[in-house]
């Protein structure tokens, strides 16, 4: 079983009155950066930094980062930045990136040399994941929408070869045009960093990953269909010829332990204050559904069974059309508490290790997964609430879901033979007689 | 209610069908025809599927619409080997070609009515839009000028008097610097196509769809007059963001504005008309004056109150403005 750590990495602000609890409502990208403080931005960026530090230290194997742009929920904006850090001041973990966003890239080559350089100062602890982003990323770095998945698959084929095949060669392709590939900067594992690709609901890329035999990671979707989306990627693992195993399958959700129920029930309710996502269910924000689903960035009609959850669905400006499915039937009335909602659905976890261990123990029953990451410290949590935290996870957590793991058998992607998600060195065709011959005479 | 606004149903109505036009186009066709560079376009000009009575033509656009009773319109498709393009079309005489926003054709408007009057009027949907098929390869306006020169010439249309509206207007403007063999005259009804020497084109990527077009009109009222206050319907706001897509796709950026439009702008030796809203909020009257001063002789005509859609707000006008040029 790989565990591994995640925050957002939240713009925490109390003085401004847009955060915490009785702050204002966020609307994406509905914030002027006039409010933001530098010294704060300094403050967080390091306490996150030695959150990581203290998340190896108590045996995480991985420690996840993301990216979003123009948003105070995630301060990811630039990940490798941070990742790169990681890969210094750590020792052990492996350094997760879920993910860079390519269609943003106009130029996937830097990206490849930086994620070279990452894994070399790590010694080969990268894991790099790639996503297509939100509406909101292809707004704030301006990348055409409608060509969001052909940028995706694109600057993958490409980062990949720039990876794989000898320099210098020539990319001349539909978005991306070069006339010399021969980067001063090769992956320190061979051929290359393992992929893994996060996401919640484009079945086009659960289909992709499954094809390709990259794990596929939920990123916080609900457990009946989650089950349901990694059915789906055994299937087109299947008609892909090979049969998907725990280490294909990843799963983030939200788990914060805490010394007494008081504490983690007035840390857990953080999880839906402040610059939390406010694009997941409960939360505080104002999703604006036109730029969060911008035309042709995903098939309309190309969802995952996940896309039943509201959480997935209002992050994808569905919310309106659910609602309505959902009333068909019959209406759900509001939640009243959307805390303790979504603790009975077991979207956060939140309790002292006794009552947290045996929750975990049937999220891994449900969804057998051989990855997964605490997503933990968000919202309007401080570093006490985050430490206290890690220090429990430390001390009881991770041994208890480590053994759950083993009983489950449910094996991490270092723990197989053949680590998914790395590509095999495509092997050249036979030389003929004729040109062994050619070969041998000059 | 005005005697030209039709009921928000009605409007709903006419826009539900083109939402289904618009599903229709997004199918996959075969040409029959073929195009080279050195051979006339060679085009099948396909006799009417349907053609509306006056009954519907007046239940469509409102019976308050003061269309007269003999009113028809065809439609038809002419199908290059780029792609089948979908018109309407009525009246004769000289023909006006007229290019719709990009939000896609609302459908025959009390606008084309009049101009059917006394003219030949044909109104497409562009490539991509509506029930016009995709041309999946075009990247920017200039492409969907390309293909809207086949159409005049696959139609066989000479001395066309051409009519851009907003991005229309854009596609217009790129078709009159590249290709104006068959172009009689150039109207441009509150066009994009130049960067504003102040102020900015309104980026309907970051409102509603809803919200970009309440901004093309006047005010509030307005917009409530012709769409109503009620959310739009599912299928219309389908066929917008429909639309937007196809926006997307060739003008995300620079958005809605050729840095190689203007330098070509002075060589455009057709008479120019250009007409705008004197509130127009989504692209700038500075604009105008822009036109107005890069193509040698045009004319401008602000109209005063109207907004973005002029054409809708002051049917008659715009079009007795368009029939009467260059007079």
């Amino acid at each position: 079983m790989f565990i591994g750590y995640f925050t957002e990495r939240p713009y925490q602000d109390p003085n401004s009155g847009y955060f915490g609890a009785t702050g204002r409502n966020l609307m994406d990208l509905g914030m002027s950066n006039s409010s933001y403080d530098p010294k704060l931005g300094a403050d967080l960026y390091n306490r996150y930094l030695d959150e990581k530090i203290y998340a190896e230290e108590m045996g995480f194997d991985g420690l996840m980062l993301n990216e979003h742009h123009s948003t105070p929920f995630c301060m990811g904006g630039v990940m490798n930045l941070e990742a790169a850090i990681l890969a210094r001041i750590t020792q052990r973990a492996k350094i997760v990136l879920l993910g860079n966003i390519l269609p943003i890239w106009d130029d996937p080559l830097w990206l490849a040399e930086e994620l070279a350089e990452i894994d070399m100062i790590s010694r080969g602890r990268l894991v790099t994941g790639w996503v297509r982003g939100t509406g909101r990323e292809s707004v704030a770095h301006n990348a055409a929408a409608p060509y969001n998945w052909e940028r995706f698959q694109e600057a993958h084929d490409f980062i990949v070869d720039a990876w794989m095949r000898p320099g210098p060669f020539r990319w001349e392709g539909e978005h991306y045009h070069y006339r010399y590939v021969n980067p001063w900067a090769r992956p320190y594992q061979e051929p290359h960093p393992p992929i893994w690709i996060p996401g919640v609901m484009s079945r086009n890329t659960v289909a992709w990953a499954a094809r390709h035999r990259y794990p596929y990671l939920m990123l916080a979707t609900e457990l009946q269909p989650t089950v349901e989306s990694f059915q789906y990627y055994d299937e087109v693992a299947e008609e892909s010829g090979f049969t998907a195993g725990t280490e294909h399958r990843g799963y983030l959700f939200k788990v914060h332990v805490d010394e007494t129920e008081e504490l983690a029930e007035q840390a857990g309710r953080k999880y839906v204050q402040g610059p939390s996502n406010p694009f997941l269910e409960g939360n505080q924000g104002i999703v604006r559904p036109f730029i969060q689903n911008l035309p042709g960035l995903t098939q309309r009609n190309n969802l995952l069974p996940t896309m039943k959850s509201f959480a997935a669905a209002a992050s994808r400006g569905r919310a309106d059309q659910h609602l309505k499915n959902q009333q068909k039937n019959t209406p759900p009335p509001p939640p009243k508490d959307t805390y303790l909602d979504q603790t009975e659905k077991l979207s956060i976890i939140s309790g002292t290790p006794d009552t947290v261990i045996p929750k975990v123990r049937h999220v891994l029953e449900t969804i057998r997964p051989g990855t997964i990451f605490f997503w933990d410290g968000d919202g309007a949590m401080d570093h006490d609430d985050a430490m206290r935290s890690l220090r429990l996870m430390g001390e009881e957590v991770i041994p208890a879901v480590r053994e759950i793991g083993e009983e489950l058998g449910l094996k991490g992607p270092f723990e197989v033979d053949d680590v998914p998600g790395v590509n095999k060195p495509k092997e050249e065709p036979a030389k003929t007689e004729a040109e062994q011959a050619q070969i041998a005479a000059k | 209610m005005s005697p030209l606004a039709p009921s928000s149903s009605q409007r709903h109505k006419q826009l539900r069908s083109n939402c289904q036009r618009a599903r229709q186009g997004a199918r996959a066709v075969t040409s029959s025809c073929v195009a080279t560079a050195n051979a006339p376009v060679r085009a099948r000009v396909q006799e009417p599927q349907s053609s509306y009575t006056a009954a519907h033509a007046k239940e469509r656009l409102g019976g308050e619409a003061n269309l007269p009773d003999t009113v028809s319109y065809a439609e038809r498709e002419l199908a290059l080997a780029t792609g089948r393009i979908k018109y309407l079309e009525q009246g004769s005489g000289a023909p006006v070609v007229i290019l719709h926003h990009s939000w896609g054709s609302p459908g025959w408007l009390p606008f084309h009515e009049r101009l059917a009057e006394s003219h030949r009027v044909i109104a497409p949907d562009l490539p991509g839009w509506g029930g016009s098929e995709r041309p999946a390869w075009a990247r920017e306006p200039r492409d969907i000028a390309i293909l809207v020169g086949r159409l005049l010439e696959g139609v066989d249309l000479d001395e066309v008097k051409l009519v851009g509206l907003g991005f229309g207007g854009y596609v217009a403007a790129e078709l009159a610097t590249m290709n104006p063999s068959r172009l009689g005259a150039l109207t441009l009804v509150g066009a994009a196509g130049l960067k504003p020497d102040e102020g900015e084109i309104a980026d309907q990527m970051m409102l509603s769809h809803r919200a970009y077009i309440e901004e093309s009109f006047r005010d509030h009222d307005t917009y409530v007059r012709f769409l109503g206050d009620e959310e739009p319907p599912e299928e219309v706001r389908e066929l917008w963001d429909f639309s937007r897509e196809m926006t997307a796709r060739v003008s995300w950026k620079p958005y809605m504005f050729n840095r190689r439009l203007a330098p070509l702008l002075p060589d455009i030796k057709l008479p120019t008309l250009l007409i705008w809203g004197e509130q127009d909020a989504i692209v700038p009257l500075v604009c105008a004056r822009q036109f107005e001063a890069g193509i040698p002789g045009a004319k401008l005509e602000v109209v005063a109150g109207a907004g973005h859609v002029v054409e809708i707000e002051e049917p008659e006008r715009t079009a007795d403005l368009i029939a009467g040029f260059p007079g």
